[in-house]
């Protein structure tokens, strides 16, 4: 399709920012998580501002890994950090250890904000391009 | 829709597998034999109004429930990239599946002979919906192997749904069922799968 293949994915992702050295004053133990609700990340907002964002929409930063905070909170500069390379959605929130709703709203400022693109996957309708089931055939053969 | 990067470099296009079955099946088994990194899992957080819960009466806080998937990835060598879902168990959860089953290329129904009654729920959710199914019957270690035939009857399967034998700790069982898999989607859709596998 295009010459310019995106570079492989790394093979161990980045640790979550709550286990960085630096954060550990979040914790109380290793079991607890962030000490913040998630509807407080979010402003108490269910929604995204922008996107759908399903579960396997492909997430990348469109700015470098940020410096200090640009004004956001620690999970957005979280989420930039982690789609230096690219992720989907189930990743991120696997990675971050939030649930999937808050993720969506931060991603929908990041979205509104020009910070990260997104590839939403095929729609159910577009199931019918015989080079995707090729190209699994392919990838699982190669396992 | 397909948005470039800033550089000029396309994000590749990703697809799903689902991967059904009863409790303690083997989904994340088979989620973690396949996937190239350590499965991860996604939350959802749910309150009771989106839950069918059974009785709330006398209930005066609403109650949370965390609903869980376990997922991994294969990087396709192309523009793809494959992630399987493994459904949350419970079948009260069927808004999840749909989240999970929406644009899927098809859906691994894992089977226990055992308890053969638990693919059941999912059996049934995958035909009403019209997403390509396979039957995968992992063979537990002691178990002896069935009648595919048999399973298909007790099933209540249709003729074309293939049912197979795997062991979801194995990979090379695991790739045969989700290449199979993919090769009943295309048949399901009106592509022509490769000549071999009439």
């Amino acid at each position: 399709m295009n010459e310019d293949q995106p570079e492989r994915w790394p093979q161990e992702p980045r640790r979550p920012w709550w286990e960085d050295p630096g954060n550990q004053g979040t914790l109380l133990d290793d079991q607890s998580g962030p000490m913040v609700r998630p509807y407080v990340m979010t402003s108490g907002r269910l929604e995204p501002a922008r996107g759908k964002f399903d579960l396997i929409t492909l997430v990348v930063a469109a700015i470098p890994e940020p410096d200090g905070h640009l004004g956001l909170g620690p999970e957005h500069v979280a989420i930039l950090r982690l789609t230096q390379s690219v992720m989907s959605v189930a990743e991120l929130t696997g990675h971050l250890d939030l649930p999937v709703a808050t993720v969506r709203v931060m991603l929908g400022d990041l979205l509104d904000q020009g910070l990260i693109s997104m590839q939403e996957p095929e729609p159910e309708a577009d199931m019918h391009d015989i080079r995707l089931y090729k190209a699994v055939i392919d990838g699982l053969r190669a396992l | 829709m397909a948005s470039g990067l800033s550089d000029g470099r396309r994000l590749p296009t990703a697809v799903k597998i689902v991967i059904a079955g009863g409790f303690g099946v083997g989904k994340t088994t088979m989620v973690g034999t396949v996937s190239e990194t350590t499965p991860l899992r996604t939350e959802e957080v749910l309150t009771d109004e989106s839950v069918g819960v059974d009785d709330v009466s006398g209930v005066e806080r609403k109650k949370t429930t965390t609903v869980a998937m376990d997922f991994g990835r294969i990087t396709m060598r192309d523009e793809y990239v494959l992630y399987l879902f493994g459904t949350p168990g419970q079948e009260r959860f069927w808004f999840m599946w749909d989240e999970v089953a929406l644009g899927a290329l098809g859906a691994v129904v894992l089977a226990d002979t055992r308890r053969l009654a638990d693919c059941f729920p999912s059996v049934d959710y995958f035909e009403r919906r019209g997403t390509p199914f396979v039957v995968a019957v992992n063979c537990f270690e002691g178990v002896q192997a069935f009648d595919l035939e048999e399973i298909k009857a007790a099933l209540n399967l249709g003729r074309d749904v293939p049912v197979m034998l795997c062991d979801a700790r194995r990979l090379e069982s695991c790739k045969t069922v989700l290449i199979d898999l993919i090769l009943h989607a295309m048949k399901v859709r009106g592509l022509t799968p490769e000549p071999q596998q009439a």
